[in-house]
């Protein structure tokens, strides 16, 4: 069974977010998302600065047998990419929520947060 | 045509091992137990143990059932021994692939067929429509058998630990069988498999073959067998260069172009289906080739994604994966002839990046650095 932390919030595309006071937020995938992709080799992501409306494609993710589009949760501008995740893919699969994790964004509207599914809601959909 | 999956005699046996099911050629079949990159390390450098029951089986006997092989078949299937086995193709009158085959001889008339699990009902159609012209008797015997194949460079000592001491398997050569019996299940034990490792694949009763598939990897647990799902299938083919039907070869590609002419017999006595069609294309030259290819590149070329050389397209990915044992992208591709010709650089388009085709003769896992 996979496992979704209370403390973040969720797309209906599998992606997780981790809001911080200071209008900042993790992105990654869920381990839902994860286990269905199987191993991953490869994460495409966006450069630092570059700015995304609520459901864009930021980048892709490799697994052996497809490729699967990521989308940003919320409207937001990149302003760091996990780049561990170059050579460490891996971290995705092992670790979603944590090391796993692909981008640092600052949203355009900290508030928007709330329009993301909380984590009871993203568990009926898993 | 939409249908229930169907569920080979071991899909209770794989659950219970954590497989992930997908659909396949009309089959709910086990993708992946832990991982496809273990399971494939696991194949290469020990041994893995997979269900292939999905695949059809046909019997053919009688006074004429080799003619009738020898019609429908391009490669030459009337001098094969009995004990013997061998790689052909089903073609249609334009040269097009039915289906690619292995056929074993089991006596001096009668012969066992392996066939693609998409392709069987087909293929069912197909031969018995052509066997009616020959005195012979075509049978599909699909219900009558479950398949697991063995394959690493372990396999062959595993298999050894359930077979009486009186067998040699290590005996056995490439593309032979023998009838047996391993943890006292009769089978048909083939030394042939589809991953570029040495190994065995098992015919035997369905009621037999879960218990079968639990006593070999009881017996190869020590020595790191794993049960493999169909991704490390299709990635370990891929490495080794072997064709997947509707992918290297189709109705589209022929036997020619897919680079597989050794199993084409041209010359055969009284032809083959198929025959005048190639020979007019083996005269002429094909028009594209299949190719392999590695990238040098994190980015992984999918099947049907665009093959340019200067800009214009020459061609499109059939299969491409992440080789597991060389961390790089590795693929098959079709490409005209002409550019392979004047041996332009050549790329693929992957997400609006041009990426260079470094083009390689399999297996793939085993070139030169």
């Amino acid at each position: 069974m996979s496992s979704v932390p209370e403390d973040l919030r969720y797309t209906k595309d599998h992606e997780w977010l981790k809001a911080s006071a200071d209008g900042t937020a993790l992105v990654g995938i869920t381990d839902y998302a994860q286990q269905s992709l199987g191993d991953i080799v490869y994460v495409e992501l966006p450069k630092v600065g570059t700015k995304f409306a609520s459901g864009a494609t930021f980048g892709v993710v490799e697994s052996v047998k497809a490729a699967s589009d990521l989308y940003m949760p919320i409207e937001a501008e990149v302003v760091e990419v996990n780049s561990t995740l170059e050579s460490m893919p891996e971290l995705v699969n092992q670790v979603p929520y944590v090391g796993g994790w692909m981008l640092k964004i600052r949203l355009a509207n900290p508030a928007s947060v709330d329009q993301l599914l909380d984590a009871a809601a993203y568990q009926q959909l898993t | 045509m939409t249908q229930t999956p169907a569920r080979t005699p071991l899909y209770d046996w794989h659950t219970r091992h954590g497989a992930r099911f997908v659909p396949f050629g009309g089959w709910e079949m086990p993708v992946q137990y832990t991982g496809i990159l273990e399971e494939h390390r696991a194949t290469r450098t020990a041994a893995g143990l997979f269900d292939v029951s999905h695949m059809g089986e046909a019997t053919v006997s009688g006074p004429q059932a080799s003619a009738f092989l020898d019609h429908v078949a391009t490669n030459r299937l009337g001098d094969l021994g009995v004990g013997r086995a061998r790689y052909t193709l089903l073609c249609a009158a334009d040269g097009g692939v039915v289906d690619d085959i292995i056929v074993y001889r089991t006596g001096s008339q009668s012969f066992l067929l392996c066939l693609n699990a998409g392709n069987t009902p087909g293929d069912i159609t197909w031969l018995t429509e052509h066997a009616a012209r020959f005195d012979c008797e075509f049978r599909n015997a699909s219900a009558d058998y479950a398949q697991l194949a063995l394959q690493g460079p372990r396999a062959v000592e595993i298999a050894t630990r359930l077979a009486p001491s009186t067998v040699c398997l290590a005996d056995v050569p490439r593309f032979s069988f023998v009838e047996i019996l391993l943890s006292g299940a009769p089978m048909l034990a083939s030394r042939t498999g589809y991953t570029g490792e040495d190994g065995f694949e098992f015919y035997l009763r369905p009621d037999q073959a879960a218990t079968f598939a639990e006593a070999l990897l009881v017996a190869g647990a020590d020595l790191g067998l794993k049960p493999c799902g169909l991704g490390a299938r299709d990635s370990l083919r891929l490495e080794a260069g072997l064709p997947l039907y509707g992918h290297e070869i189709s109705r589209e590609i022929t036997p020619l172009q897919a680079g597989l002419g050794w199993a084409v017999k041209l010359d055969k006595l009284g032809g083959f289906i198929g025959r005048d069609a190639l020979a007019a294309e083996a005269a002429a030259g094909s028009p594209s080739r299949v190719v392999f290819f590695i990238l040098d590149d994190r980015r992984v070329a999918r099947a049907d994604m665009v093959v340019s050389s200067s800009g214009k397209s020459v061609g499109k990915i059939l299969s491409g994966t992440v080789s597991p044992m060389i961390n790089q992208p590795i693929g098959s591709a079709l490409v005209e002839r002409a550019a392979l010709d004047a041996g332009a650089t050549l790329t693929v388009d992957v997400r609006g990046s041009a990426i260079p085709l470094r083009l390689a003769k399999p297996p793939l896992h085993k070139l030169p650095a």
